[in-house]
């Protein structure tokens, strides 16, 4: 067989990619994705209850960043839920699946789209940096690595997203499981849940769930500081989620 | 066909495989210019085994979908899987195409083997999926665009040319593909099939749910096509059978009850519809 990085393994990687990028924009979808997740994140930041952005008068985007894990909760899986769910309804993956396409590529080429849009959407959040910057003299750093965070948090969810896709035919279903696991897995790393954890399974416990979560590593990103162990947590914990998934898939493609 | 014949036609198909892989570059190059894919493959004997099962097998639990299946299919030839539903000619055909994998048994096209050396396989295989499905939200042209790039035909725009001309598509290509009547969408599925101008066809029902003028004219293209390459469909339509299939499979219950040309059926039973009848309601009863 064809070694891990060998260019023969992702042979049309780029042709899926294009495909499923321009999918986004083909249908509403797309565009009812980019206007619910500005309003959205735009209004969490800005509410007087919420991020209370203009009452903190500082010149950052932490009120944004704050409410972003529980933004992508709703919004990911709603990207991810149409990548193999739909092929499998409409039976194009008979099609894509007999083209001289591996399960490999196909696989990364629809990852990569869902994650170029989901980078796309995040970029049009620009007018909160521009107002920022014209406010005061914000962090360029942390900004950055802020954003960076977003993107590689966008990647997890996207990844487990696209494995409930992959296990049923119904968009549907997919978008409530996907919704319903990234949850948990935010909700397990929050303070309040590493407390709990550390109360009934001991110290111990509460320093594995505290490396093993999602909330604690976005935040150290959005106030700036990027670890290797947290960029490492994140990629390996999208690489281990796309494995599954695509043992998943190769076993559901054809029922 | 002699065990002899099988043989030899095997061992010659091995000799032409590694002549095939490599000038591929370069023969592409011509296809692209050239209008028509004429006759001038000189490494193309004629008769040749360009695909060759053996001993397919595929189960689901107790369930023996298709049941050890062999056949080779040459040049030229038109094969007409027939059988009633359910019967395995779907999953036969899946398996063929590689979209499925076999239990037991291999299946080799144009030499390569479907399961070690599969995408040189379906480089050279072109298929079309029961209900001909394909992206509804894309235009027609779109999405020849997409399986063109997908299989790295060198000159796309040439390639979409041909298969448009051969297929009638002129008037619909901008059209998305889930707003055409279903003889487009057969068409368009067909289009999709041959843009690469493959030397091996999979065909599941391709005439389905066409009007009769549709359908002479999906017959026309399967007949014209034929001589340059190994066709394989499947059908209900036992009078399409007797036109344009030079060869006939009977499958029923997973397993290949009959094979040969329509004329012998039709002398044995008197007609396709007979012969058929008594070849497969003699093992469901």
């Amino acid at each position: 067989m064809t070694g891990l990085f060998s260019k023969e393994r992702y042979t049309g990687l780029r042709a899926v990619f294009k495909r499923e990028f321009k999918g986004y924009f083909s249908s509403p979808l797309g565009y009812i994705f980019i206007v619910i997740f500005l309003v959205s994140s735009g209004w969490l930041a800005l509410s007087r209850d919420f991020g209370r952005f203009l009452e903190l008068r500082q010149a950052s985007l932490d009120p944004f960043f704050m409410y972003v894990p529980w933004v992508f909760v709703v919004l990911v899986p709603a990207v991810a839920m149409r990548l193999w769910a739909e092929e499998r309804k409409t039976g194009t993956v008979e099609l894509l699946f007999t083209l001289p396409v591996t399960l490999e590529a196909s696989y990364l080429g629809k990852f990569l789209a869902g994650w170029s849009f989901l980078a796309f959407s995040l970029l049009l959040s620009c007018p909160l940096v521009i107002e920022v910057a014209r406010l005061g003299d914000p962090d360029w750093g942390v900004l950055l690595t802020g954003y960076l965070g977003c993107l590689l948090l966008a990647a997890v969810y996207l990844a487990i997203g696209m494995l409930f896709s992959a296990i049923t035919k119904n968009q549907v279903v997919a978008f409530i499981l996907g919704t319903a696991a990234t949850t948990i897995f935010l909700i397990i790393g929050l303070p309040q849940s590493l407390e709990w954890i550390g109360a009934i399974l001991g110290g111990y416990a509460e320093q594995v769930f505290l490396s093993l979560s999602l909330a604690d590593h976005f935040d150290a990103m959005t106030r700036g500081l990027v670890e290797l162990s947290s960029v490492a947590f994140f990629l390996l914990f999208t690489a281990g989620w796309l494995v599954c998934g695509m043992i998943a898939l190769d076993r559901t493609k054809a029922s | 066909m002699s065990a002899e014949q099988t043989e030899t036609a095997a061992a010659e198909a091995e000799e032409a495989a590694p002549e095939e892989t490599a000038p591929t570059e370069a023969a592409s190059e011509e296809a692209a210019t050239a209008e028509e894919p004429g006759p001038t493959r000189d490494n193309a004997s004629a008769g040749e085994a360009l695909i060759q099962v053996e001993n397919l097998a595929k189960h689901y639990g107790p369930i023996r979908a298709v049941d050890g299946i062999s056949f080779e299919v040459r040049r030229g030839d038109i094969l007409g899987f027939l059988g009633p539903n359910g019967a395995g000619k779907t999953t036969a055909m899946r398996l063929i195409t590689g979209f499925l994998q076999p239990n037991n048994g291999t299946v080799r096209v144009c030499g390569h083997d479907m399961a070690n050396d599969s995408l040189a396989a379906r480089q050279r295989l072109g298929y079309l999926p029961e209900n001909a499905p394909a992206y509804g939200e894309m235009t027609a042209r779109g999405f020849l665009e997409f399986v063109a790039e997908a299989r790295g035909v060198p000159n796309v725009d040439a390639a979409i040319q041909r298969v448009i001309g051969m297929t009638g598509l002129e008037r619909v290509m901008h059209q998305t593909v889930e707003t055409l009547s279903k003889g487009f969408k057969r068409r368009v599925g067909l289009a999709q099939a041959l843009i690469h101008d493959p030397e091996v066809l999979i065909l599941d029902e391709p005439t389905d749910g066409l009007d009769p003028n549709q359908k002479a004219m999906v017959q026309n293209l399967i007949t014209n096509l034929s001589r340059e390459k190994s066709i394989i469909l499947s059908t209900h339509i036992l009078d399409e059978v007797e036109q344009i299939c030079n060869r006939a499979m009977i499958i029923s219950q997973g397993r290949l009850l009959e094979d040969g040309t329509p004329q012998e059926f039709i002398e044995r039973g008197g007609s396709l519809t007979k012969f058929f009848r008594q070849v497969t309601e003699g093992v469901t009863s």
